[in-house]
């Protein structure tokens, strides 16, 4: 029962991977990430990681993508044409040929990186990677549950856990300052600049009202 | 299943991804794949994990989520901001650091 899953779960997880490689519209992608990531969930399951499990269909799969959705639909979804227009209209970037040899090369040296991993993964020689794992109790508190992982992360790992939230406020400040809306070119330089001389010396120095000898009140 | 089938299918995602990163120039497509890297990790550390017997693995990938996420919130603001300015969707003409 549990090979079977197991085997159904690593189609979906590896041809949701193929679809993200190889879908040329990025909505398609987004969609096969999901795919992929909900089958990553079943493995989860399956390696009695329950609660990383939830976490990652409902935090993955649920926020991260909705994220990407909508960025994709406000950016466009055209897959790589807009620099393929680009490329037509000015005619200085590579040629065809070129694109697709060194997307080849690429292909080549993925290939050659995954048998790398697979070899040393697989043929260390490992006993333990035979095995199933350690053994395991059910239970309220039994490995993997929402109660375990809570006391290590509360317990043991509190620093890591705090610097993980500090991580996350600060990436969310940088996100909204990067994506602000800005008014458009030069409007940085637009802006009223107030050096601490400005504030010592009397209201209107340096103006027309000044110049003409007038000095409003 | 014996925990080798599961070590297999993290790399077999993990060169994928890889893949996807060399090759893809739409940069959400690219971050995509970083994300398929990255589970491709998570797969091992949670198989390890299990192997062990031993939390510390998933305690590894829920830090590696979070992680994940804050590079997507980056990335996807360095995108809108991208096509804000009107360049070019494509990481092959934004080989410049000059805006």
């Amino acid at each position: 029962m549990s090979s079977i899953l197991f085997f159904l779960a690593a189609i979906g997880v590896i041809s949701g991977a193929v679809g993200v490689v190889v879908l040329r519209n990025p909505f398609y992608c987004v969609l096969a990430l999901v795919a992929h990531l909900v089958s990553l969930a079943v493995l989860f399951l399956l390696l009695r990681a329950e609660f990383v499990a939830a976490v990652q269909v409902v935090v993955y799969a649920g926020a991260v993508m909705v994220l990407y959705v909508f960025v994709v639909a406000y950016v466009g979804g055209e897959s790589e044409s807009i620099g393929e227009r680009l490329r037509g209209a000015t005619g200085s970037s590579p040629a065809g040929p070129v694109a697709s040899g060194l997307r080849l090369g690429g292909a080549i040296l993925g290939v050659a990186l995954s048998i790398e991993l697979l070899i040393a993964l697989l043929g260390t020689g490992l006993e333990a990677i035979e095995g199933h794992g350690a053994g395991y109790s059910p239970g309220p508190q039994a490995f993997g549950t929402p109660a375990y992982i809570g006391k290590l992360l509360l317990t043991r790992f509190l620093l890591a856990f705090e610097i993980a939230s500090f991580l996350l406020l600060i990436a969310a400040v940088g996100g909204v300052v990067l994506a602000r809306r800005r008014g458009g070119l030069g409007e940085e330089d637009d802006r009223d600049v107030i050096t601490p001389l400005d504030l010592l010396l009397p209201a209107n120095t340096g103006t027309t009202a000044e110049g003409v000898g007038r000095h409003p009140s | 299943m014996s925990i080798a089938w599961y070590l297999a299918v993290s790399a077999i995602v993990f060169s994928l991804g890889a893949i996807g990163v060399i090759t893809r120039r739409n940069p959400l497509v690219v971050l995509l794949c970083l994300e398929l890297m990255l589970n491709g990790a998570n797969l091992a550390l949670i198989a390890f994990s299990r192997m062990w017997g031993n939390g510390d693995g998933q305690i590894l990938a829920l830090v590696v989520m979070t992680v994940a996420a804050c590079e997507v919130c980056i990335g996807l603001g360095m995108i809108v901001a991208i096509y804000r300015r009107q360049l070019p969707i494509d990481v092959d003409e934004l080989r410049e650091l000059q805006g």
